[in-house]
């Protein structure tokens, strides 16, 4: 009973954890490079409806999460160009990307779909064998593709971040902007990369949802998500294997107490459900001293020549 | 792979910010192994014309030679391809990252991917070991001190293939032994082809360290030609572009009682370790203490504690035999403390607040200035008036925000504030910081009157200079607490420098 419960946490837990960590390394770059995107949520949520869309008229799932990257990476580039090219508040930009991604998706799901309406998109897939062994084989061997591909991009993202040339760079360019510069590292390029790259994640996270996970559209799919990846960004202290335990930590929490509900275990169901957000907010009032070791400009726009 | 440069000229170069001409056709000449000095006050314009050749600001006007032929400097990298390399005032290194990821981010330009930080590090080794500086680059920035991480960046130059150096300021933050032995490394430097611009507006240093020497003030090159055929006060009057002799404070005996007693005082600094370690410091009424230090050793903490914006974690403290210790700001300035901080744009004044409203930021609450919850407007404005017009304050009107003056006159804001209000003890942190000489005559003119009015007053300052100048004793400041008190008078640099940097000989 207790070895089952245990399993069914684990086993509802790593799809949850899927759009979160995906999100949240996206964010991650963004925000190691200076810029503070509160408009994650939004992206996802154009992007879920895009991917949605390509699905439900061309019936390509691949194509669908290409052009949900697509319209991410466009988000991405609106957030520089406001927020970068602009120079206007990150936080305000960032709120502003959010009410553009949501009122879009939900317009433009009306207008072309209308009602709730299925679609094929991406299935688990059952790895043969394997994913016969008690225990570890559901949890391992029988997935999402899309899961593993989520996974795959921690040790990536990782490499990118400390091994490169170009992860040096974003480095710099979010800790002290004028440092690099003087070096010759622009900061404008490396920062629309950034936030490109975080757009493009957001994007994947978004058709996750709506291709992988729930074969549908349908208002505020997102849940907050996006706004929980930008928190687990801070969580995990600007890394990628901390996000993945952030994403881990939130997902299981949630998927224990929808356990707990299914199970009908004697537990106030209310609080429960609170359980995994009163989590986010208890670990980052713990987090946040350490502030040190993160991206120091996180959230100020760079000006060459301003003379203070 | 563009040639060294062994010629520079800068021609004619006019560069406006808006409402300021802060270059007005400046032209300098450098040649190989040269050390030219560029000297001036605070805002005449060194600086901006060093980022005008650094690529870091484009003039409006003008043009730059290298080896006789025009080039463009339109960014950094322009200027690192054509063998130029700029030491700033504050230092271009990120904290979090090693010395060689720091010389790294410069070094791999059109790479993506591959980072050989090996490849860097023989570099670094390479140009250490042909200049005699000691680097370890696997240090974090964060763990160097400042003369370390000045090393840094001049390693950080030569190993990005600069033959032509600029330093600003670099001995602002330096003990005078750390400032010959720097002096001594950049005369090295020279000696092996390669070409320095040294930004000063310290005379000494200017004069021990270089072949020729351009003057600039307020924006126009009005000087120029070979160090030794000048003195040190020809070239301060060229600089002030008139004579000056900062006020020297006269000499007293006599002394009030103790004003400000500071009894083994222990507090955190923002990075958590200790600020202070055990400091202790008497001071009288009628009586400037100099505090003296390389900063970082504990002046902020220092300045903190007093004003009650920074725990005390054990100690006492008290101001005329009444025990401050953690009370708040207005409890300690109700008893009689005075503070005029560091940072007076953010810290002394509200900069979008007109000069009248920073003018009582301080008394807003008494029953002179308002009445239960109103403000008396009549009284106000008298007394604001009077104050601009007492302290000389430049400004259109009282109703002007304080961040449209410059920073003389938000000086004089803050002086007029806080002295009026005839405190016990002021506190005055670096006070002509960043202040041309004009107006720190008159600061050092005002901070002598209040002691001559009986004010105590603790003087923060890493000009030496000014220490000298006005204390009667001298408290050297040395990793949180007072390392040895001198006299004011008969004291001299050597012997303040090593006890700057730590060392007792006796």
């Amino acid at each position: 009973m207790i070895q089952e419960f245990i399993v069914g946490i684990i086993l509802g837990g790593i799809p949850l954890s899927v759009s979160l960590l995906l999100a949240g390394l996206g964010e991650m770059f963004t925000q190691r490079s200076g810029v503070f995107n509160l408009g994650v949520e939004g992206i996802m949520m154009l992007s879920a409806f895009i991917g949605f869309f390509v699905v439900y008229t061309i019936g390509s799932p691949f194509l669908g999460i290409i052009a949900a990257m697509a319209g991410g990476a466009l988000m991405g580039l609106l957030m520089g160009l406001v927020s970068i090219t602009f120079k206007a508040s990150q936080g305000i930009s960032g709120i502003g990307l959010f009410m553009f991604g949501w009122g879009l998706s939900g317009t433009l799901f009306r207008v072309y779909v209308g009602g709730v309406t299925t679609i094929k998109g991406i299935n688990d897939i059952y790895i043969p064998v394997l994913s016969n062994i008690p225990i570890i084989g559901p949890i391992l061997f029988s997935q999402n593709p899309l899961v593993y591909v989520a996974y795959l991009l921690v040790p990536v993202a990782s490499w990118l971040l400390f091994k490169t040339s170009w992860g040096l760079k974003v480095r710099a360019v979010g800790t002290t902007p004028a440092a690099a510069d003087t070096v010759g590292v622009s900061v404008v390029k490396i920062r629309y990369q950034s936030l490109v790259i975080g757009g493009v994640m957001a994007g994947l996270a978004g058709a996750y949802l709506s291709i992988a996970q729930a074969h549908l559209f349908a208002d505020n799919i997102t849940a907050g998500r996006g706004f929980i990846a930008v928190a687990l960004v801070y969580f995990g202290r600007w890394k990628p294997a901390g996000i993945m335990g952030g994403a881990l930590l939130f997902s299981m929490a949630h998927s224990f107490q929808r356990l707990i509900q299914v199970y009908g275990i004697n537990f106030p169901y209310e609080i429960a459900v609170i359980i995994p957000y009163i989590l986010v907010i208890v670990v980052l009032a713990f987090t946040w001293k350490s502030q040190s070791l993160g991206p120091l400009a996180l959230g100020k726009p760079y000006d060459r020549e301003f003379r203070g | 792979m563009v040639e060294k440069i062994n010629h520079l000229e800068m021609q004619h170069i006019t560069k406006r910010f808006p409402g300021v001409l802060a270059l007005d056709d400046v032209s300098i000449e450098l040649k190989k192994s040269e050390i030219l000095a560029l000297l001036g006050e605070n805002g005449a314009g060194k600086t901006t014309l060093m980022n005008v050749l650094y690529g870091l600001y484009h003039q409006d006007e003008g043009s730059i030679f290298i080896n006789d032929k025009i080039i463009e400097i339109e960014s950094p990298i322009n200027a690192m391809e054509n063998h130029i390399g700029m030491v700033h005032q504050h230092f271009m290194l990120v904290p979090n990252l090693t010395v060689i990821e720091n010389i790294a981010l410069g070094y791999f330009q059109d790479t993506r991917f591959k980072l050989d930080l090996n490849l860097v590090r023989t570099k670094i080794m390479e140009i250490a070991k042909k200049y005699g500086m000691a680097v370890d680059p696997e240090a974090y920035i964060w763990q160097l001190s400042v003369g370390e991480q000045q090393r840094v960046e001049l390693v950080k130059a030569l190993t990005l293939g600069a033959n032509l150096l600029i330093l600003d300021e670099p001995t602002a933050a330096l003990t005078p032994q750390q400032t010959d032995e720097l002096i001594e490394l950049l005369k090295e430097m020279a000696r092996q082809d390669n070409s320095i611009i040294f930004i000063s507006h310290k005379l000494n240093e200017v004069k021990s360290v270089s072949n020729r020497i351009s003057v600039l003030r307020n924006g126009k090159l009005v000087h120029e030609g070979d160090t030794v055929s000048y003195t040190v006060s020809e070239l301060a009057e060229e600089m002030a572009g008139r004579q000056i002799n900062l006020p020297k404070s006269p000499e007293k005996l006599e002394f009030g009682e103790v004003m400000l007693d500071m009894k083994d005082i222990w507090a955190y600094n923002d990075q958590g370790g200790w600020g202070l370690q055990g400091l202790n410091l008497q001071l009288k009424a009628g009586e400037i203490m100099g505090i003296a230090g390389v900063s970082g050793n504990g002046q902020r903490e220092l300045a903190d504690v007093v004003s009650g914006v920074r725990k005390v974690e054990k100690g006492n403290i008290l101001i005329d035999n009444w025990n401050i210790t953690n009370h708040t700001a207005s409890q300690i300035i109700e008893r009689g403390m005075g503070y005029i901080p560091e940072d007076r744009l953010h810290e002394g004044s509200l900069p979008g607040f007109s000069v009248r409203e920073n003018l009582i930021l301080k008394d807003y609450n008494s029953s002179q200035i308002s009445s239960s919850i109103f403000l008396k407007k009549k009284v106000i404005d008298k007394f604001a008036n009077n104050l601009i017009e007492t302290y000389n304050i430049k400004c259109p009107d009282m109703n002007t925000s304080c961040a449209s003056l410059s920073g003389g006159n938000i000086q004089k804001v803050i002086l007029a504030r806080e002295i009026t209000r005839n405190p016990k003890v002021l506190i005055a942190a670096y006070p002509i910081r960043g202040l041309d000489i004009g107006a720190a005559e008159y600061v050092h003119n005002r901070l002598i009157e209040a002691r001559e009015a009986g004010m105590a007053i603790l003087l923060i300052s890493e000009e030496l200079e000014e220490i000298l100048d006005l204390s009667d004793r001298i408290g050297v400041i040395y990793e949180g607490a007072i390392l040895k008190v001198l006299p004011g008078r008969g004291t001299d640099y050597k012997e303040i420098g090593l006890l700057m940097a730590g060392v007792i000989d006796e």
